[in-house]
């Protein structure tokens, strides 16, 4: 592991192992305080689908036995941190019998795609704009504009997803209304497919990225500041090199650095705003999921779903923490 | 290099001394300050204006506009519902007289007890040091990374309804670690400076070093990170109202936003109905926005010569 000191090592991997324990353990100690009995659910569900269930009493052991809830809460906490090691988090109730894992395999793969996308374009556009904001040699316009949209960017992805969807797609009708891809194309590696998720996924990617790129622009402002006023900024200029280049080499690759630490702080929120645009969206994503889940009240899904998501954050808040030194040379890991 | 802003900024430099450079007189924090108050004013005088009655479902037509408008079936708007009504008859306007301050309050009831405990936490880390400040390290470290929103998720579809300030004390659990980490950071750094070091050397008890010596010195810190939690607060309640999650039967701006979506409002251009609610909560974040950029000024007088 080269530059990276094994305290510091040792202290981010017993971080990243306790996020999980106590995500997982609250997850799961949650739903055994609450009143509702799941066994009365599925059995209720059952009296829904059918009418009248005859032998309810044996039927409500049998399903409490199925789920495991009969046995003492000690083993079905083992049983239940053993299952969420290899993502087995038992069968959705709504679902019955899909286990819960084909489920978030399914969504997984949406939500993914449409994060990245939409934070590679805030990252690129949030730090630019925010250079651009403190440059001396920038239009007029831009700093003036810059700092009057990023009014705008105060207000989380799933309000702008609204006024968004309502103007592009209720009102103008340019882009779809909800759904990843059209019901019309075959899922597959085919350019209708492809061109069909993105056309879909425009909006909701949009909608994230028109709110997330203020928090990039307003960092970035602030450590451009900084970088300023350096004296190899000032030397550059001595020597009589074109502005632009000292813009891009010499400011903004210095200040940029400290906004990959920022962002592993921002997943955790980025990553909950972008399941309720999901949400508003009808995307095939672990939003939906989540939300039909919590309609259904179908807890293994909202505890598979939550824990996935809330690891996916500990993961990448730990390896942007590993990365850093590689990135900037400047960082030695003290045991802060 | 040009003459125009150096001017510019000669003649903003000669007004603040004109207000004895007082930086809590910035604009931002102004029009924020005033944007927050105007909507605790909407909540306080809506309240005896206009009728709070008119919350409950029936109470006027269906999916009226408001004045000015038509609707889909060609009704126009009428005074008695200015804002226009909802799916359910409620009256939009006395919605969000009611709903807007329900909001704000989640906001900062969480926060407030949120900061509380970062301060006690930060202080007690900062101060004690050894293994009291590694437990609180390592827990604020650890809770930083848990989603709030997800575990509330979890919480509320398990119990059910729940009241505001249950809601609120549940958000209060994860709003404390980034203050807790931003106060024992600057505990730590100013336990090395020389009026602190001084005041321990002239035999001043631990509360006076705390509270008189240190605290007003992170004022600025603790209103910046109070706001930011306010924000981060109202979103994770909006983002667990949005998802059908938040108090039932107590109107809030959020889960007027979960009706209208589930009503289909955006296919059938009732646009008021998630509008206004959108509109509100925009204006709020921006107001917060904006006081936080103010504070922002005032903490670091460096971006102050910028804008």
């Amino acid at each position: 592991m080269g530059r990276i000191p094994r305290d510091y090592l040792i202290n981010r991997l017993v971080t990243l192992v306790l996020t999980i324990l106590i995500a997982a353990t609250i997850i799961w100690i949650i739903p055994r305080l609450s009143p509702v009995d799941p066994a009365e659910i599925a059995l209720g569900r059952m009296a829904a689908g059918a009418g009248a269930v005859a032998n309810s009493e044996e039927i409500l052991a049998q399903l409490r036995a199925n789920m495991g809830i009969d046995q003492p809460l000690i083993v079905q906490y083992i049983k239940y941190l053993s299952g969420a090691l290899v993502f087995d988090f038992g069968l959705s109730t709504a679902a019955f019998p899909t286990p819960v894992s084909t489920l978030i395999l399914n969504a997984l793969p949406w939500t993914l795609g449409l994060m990245i996308l939409s934070l590679i374009i805030t990252f690129f556009i949030g730090n630019l704009l925010g250079a651009l904001m403190v440059w001396d040699r920038s239009p007029k316009l831009v700093r003036v504009a810059i700092p009057a949209a990023m009014v705008f960017t105060s207000i989380p992805p799933i309000l702008s997803g609204l006024l968004l969807m309502w103007i592009f797609a209720a009102k103008l009708q340019w882009f779809p209304l909800t759904g990843a891809y059209s019901i019309f194309v075959e899922p597959g590696w085919t350019w209708e497919f492809v061109s069909s998720v993105l056309y879909h996924g425009f909006l909701p990617a949009l909608s994230i990225v028109i709110v997330t790129f203020g928090f990039w622009a307003l960092g970035m402002r602030g450590l451009m500041i900084t970088v300023q006023g350096e004296d190899y900024v000032k030397l550059a200029e001595a020597k009589g090199l074109r502005p632009r280049y000292i813009l891009y080499r010499y400011m903004i690759r210095n200040a940029i650095l400290p906004q990959i630490t920022a962002f592993a702080l921002k997943v955790g929120l980025l990553i909950a705003g972008q399941v309720l645009v999901e949400r508003i969206f009808a995307y095939n994503g672990m939003g939906k999921l989540l939300y039909d889940a919590i309609l259904n009240q179908d807890f293994p899904v909202i505890q598979g779903v939550s824990y996935v998501i809330i690891l996916m954050t500990a993961v990448s808040v730990f390896l942007v923490d590993l990365l850093y030194p590689f990135i900037d040379p400047r960082i030695r890991h003290g045991v802060t | 290099m040009t003459d125009a802003p150096i001017t510019r900024s000669e003649r903003r430099q000669q007004k603040r001394l004109k207000r004895f450079d007082n930086p809590w007189m910035n604009p931002k924090l102004i029009w924020g300050a005033g944007l927050l108050l105007g909507i605790i004013a909407l909540g306080l005088i809506g309240r005896v204006l206009w009728d709070p009655e008119l919350v409950f479902t029936g109470s006027a037509t269906l999916k009226l506009p408001p004045v000015g408008f038509e609707n889909l079936r060609k009704q126009p708007g009428v005074w008695s519902n200015p804002l226009g009504t909802d799916g359910g008859g409620r009256d939009m306007l006395a919605l969000i007289i009611i709903g807007a301050p329900n909001t704000l309050f989640v906001g900062l009831l969480a926060s407030l007890i949120g900061m509380s405990i970062g301060i006690f936490l930060g202080f007690s880390a900062g101060f004690v040091g050894g293994r009291t400040d590694d437990t609180i390290r390592v827990l604020a470290d650890v809770m930083i990374t848990i989603p709030p929103l997800l575990i509330l998720v979890v919480f509320q579809s398990a119990f059910g309804d729940v009241t505001l300030t249950m809601m609120a004390l549940l958000i209060a659990g994860f709003v404390w670690q980034s203050p807790t980490r931003l106060i024992r950071a600057q505990v730590l750094s100013m336990k090395q400076s020389g009026y602190v070091q001084m005041a321990q050397l002239s035999g001043a008890s631990t509360s006076h070093i705390m509270f008189r010596e240190m605290m007003p010195n992170l004022v600025p810190y603790l209103f910046g990170s109070f706001i930011a939690s306010v924000t981060t607060s109202i979103v994770t309640a909006v983002g667990l109202e949005v998802l059908g999650l938040g108090p039932q039967r107590i109107p809030t701006l959020g889960r007027t936003i979960y009706e209208a979506i589930n009503a289909g409002a955006l296919i059938q251009n009732l646009w008021w109905w998630w509008g206004i609610p959108t509109l509100l909560l925009a204006t709020m974040f921006i107001g917060l926005l904006l006081i936080n950029l103010g504070l922002d000024e005032v903490s670091n007088p460096r971006l102050r010569k910028l804008s």
